[in-house]
């Protein structure tokens, strides 16, 4: 019928937009995996062979590879949960009824999200500076001895993890201050007139009918978190002793730097398989929890 | 609780987070102002105490920035407008026009959103690479085309067009794309603003892609710019910081022009996943 011909004539820039440069690479990527594409190949394609599953094998045995998941985890195990503590207080703190200047706070606390990744990341190498950074500066105001942030193995992903939590706290924020503003203010007088405590109404009304907005974020804020590659890039590149390569720097690492296609295919694929597993444990474990 | 501490509590907090939130920015800007090494003394200086420009002077003759900022406004221009075409069209299509397998293909648009878009840039780079593409501004603008977050965006707001308005158009007798053009576009105003601000943020300040696809200084956008300036020239903390200032002015006064469109846009997009 011509209806449809006209809907399909609608759709076909974006699908094959889509189609092109996106499902058919992810495709190709599993393909690219399960081969030794490598400098040789992208010379001459007659190099090429097929391992089967020898890249991921070879991955699992990669002390490298261990390091960089390691790492991802600890960025997304301690960023996610303080990522997401710092948006929730300061989306209590915009909704508060006491609250003055709303919009205007509004709008500070939102402005690091739009900001450029890298270039915020160059301000924070300098405050972070361990001679001349103000943040070492304040802390020998305080009496203590400064600390290299950027150049201990120990503190490096702290403060990987603290520049993510300024930089993304506030997109969180917004949608839980929409969450916040959602909830029907009768519930808060009954709780009032029965005398419960601001502390008990949090617990008992403010946090329970957040929970759908809860579960959104944090499926979203783990999936971007594990996705680190810019902020080591510009802050460590990689470093000190490889303390701060993610999943995805390696992958890069992998295949722009050394052209090892395919094993570099094999680290997106195996990113891409935990970031899933744990997106579905996590559906999982809060639907299970919900009271039938 | 003493409700005049309450406030005082509510309220200092707030500007607190305010504080840690904006000052990053403000320090960025102070030390852009200042002469090339002044700023690493002891102590820190918070303000210069000669303001110069002479750091915006060295960064546009002698790093080339000016080009750079050129590059990224061209390659995010047109991604913007690009996908704003293809992402509308799509997104009216599956708002309102029928066809078969319509909810499916929706559906396996929005399962595909798990897929992190990493995994697509290897094939894709030996994709460009094969078209001759790589090291261009086409192989940074055309993977951004479309978006599925576009789409999705799109139809969300174009459900709310009335059905009754394109019948009464088809039996007028107009065609397809007249309704879309004379009917449709103007009712979804709001959503484009929306769109393009979102896209246009996105493009100039993504990183991963142009990195793997430029090779080239020629066509660098701005973060590349900079982050490669920050790998030569990381003991000028003045000029870097005129660079940054560089970077993330522009799309910071965009977001403060249009801030409700953005907003909105971020909790539509958001509301369902």
């Amino acid at each position: 019928m011509n209806r449809t011909r006209t809907a399909w004539l609608f759709l076909t820039p974006a699908l094959l937009v889509l189609g092109v440069f996106f499902i058919l690479p992810v495709i190709g990527a599993l393909g690219l995996s399960l081969t030794d594409y490598d400098l040789y190949a992208l010379a001459d394609i007659r190099n090429l062979r097929f391992v089967g599953l020898h890249n991921y094998w070879a991955l699992l045995q990669r002390p490298l590879f261990w390091s960089a998941l390691g790492n991802t985890f600890y960025f997304v195990a301690v960023g996610v949960p303080l990522s997401i503590g710092a948006s929730l207080g300061s989306a209590l703190l915009l909704n508060s009824p006491l609250a003055r200047l709303k919009s205007f706070h509004r709008t500070v606390l939102f402005a690091p999200v739009v900001t450029t990744v890298v270039a915020v990341a160059v301000i924070w190498r300098y405050l972070f500076n361990t001679k001349y950074g103000l943040v070492n500066y304040g802390l020998a105001g305080l009496g203590l001895d400064p600390v290299d942030w950027l150049g201990d193995p120990h503190w490096a992903m702290p403060t990987i993890i603290a520049f993510a939590v300024w930089k993304n706290f506030g997109y969180n924020m917004i949608i839980f201050l929409a969450g916040l503003q959602a909830i029907p203010p009768e519930l808060y007088e009954a709780a009032r007139i029965d005398g419960a405590s601001g502390w008990r109404q949090f617990r008992h009304i403010t946090l329970p009918m957040l929970k759908p907005t809860m579960l959104l974020v944090m499926v979203l804020t783990v999936a971007g978190y594990f996705q680190l590659f810019a902020e080591p890039y510009v802050m460590t590149e990689g470093g000190p002793l490889q303390s701060t390569v993610s999943v995805l720097y390696l992958m890069y690492d992998d295949g722009f730097k050394w052209w090892n296609l395919g094993v570099a295919s094999a680290v997106a694929f195996t990113l891409f398989g935990v970031i899933l597993a744990i997106t579905i444990t996590m559906l999982r474990l809060m639907r299970r929890r919900e009271p039938a | 609780m003493n409700p005049r501490l309450a406030r005082w509590l509510v309220n200092g907090a707030l500007l607190g987070c305010a504080a840690v939130a904006v000052l990053p920015l403000l320090w960025m800007l102070s030390v852009s102002l200042m002469p090339p090494g002044t700023a690493s003394s002891l102590p820190p200086p918070l303000l210069p105490a000669h303001p110069t420009l002479g750091n915006y002077r060295e960064l546009f003759s002698r790093t080339g920035m000016g080009r750079y900022a050129l590059n990224s406004l061209l390659v995010s221009g047109a991604i913007a407008g690009l996908a704003l075409v293809c992402n509308l069209m799509a997104g009216y299509a599956f708002a309102k026009l029928r066809f078969a397998g319509r909810e499916r293909l929706f559906q396996a648009l929005i399962g595909a959103l798990v897929i992190p878009a990493q995994v697509a840039m290897l094939p894709l780079f030996l994709l460009l690479k094969y078209a001759g593409l790589v090291n261009s501004y086409a192989g940074v603008i055309v993977p951004g085309m479309a978006t599925i977050f576009g789409i999705y965006l799109v139809r969300e707001y174009a459900r709310n067009v009335p059905d009754e308005l394109l019948e009464a158009a088809r039996i007028d007798g107009a065609g397809e794309w007249r309704i879309f053009v004379q009917i449709v576009l103007p009712l979804l105003k709001p959503v484009m603003v929306t769109l393009t601000v979102f896209t246009f943020l996105a493009a100039w300040n993504d990183f991963m892609w142009p990195l793997i696809v430029l090779t080239g200084q020629e066509h660098y956008t701005l973060p590349l710019a900079l982050a490669s300036l920050a790998r030569e020239h990381s003991e000028d903390t003045e000029l870097m910081m005129a660079g940054s200032v560089v970077t993330v002015l522009p799309v910071l006064l965009l977001f403060l022009a249009l801030q409700r469109h953005y907003l909105q846009g971020l909790l539509l997009g958001s509301v369902k996943g």
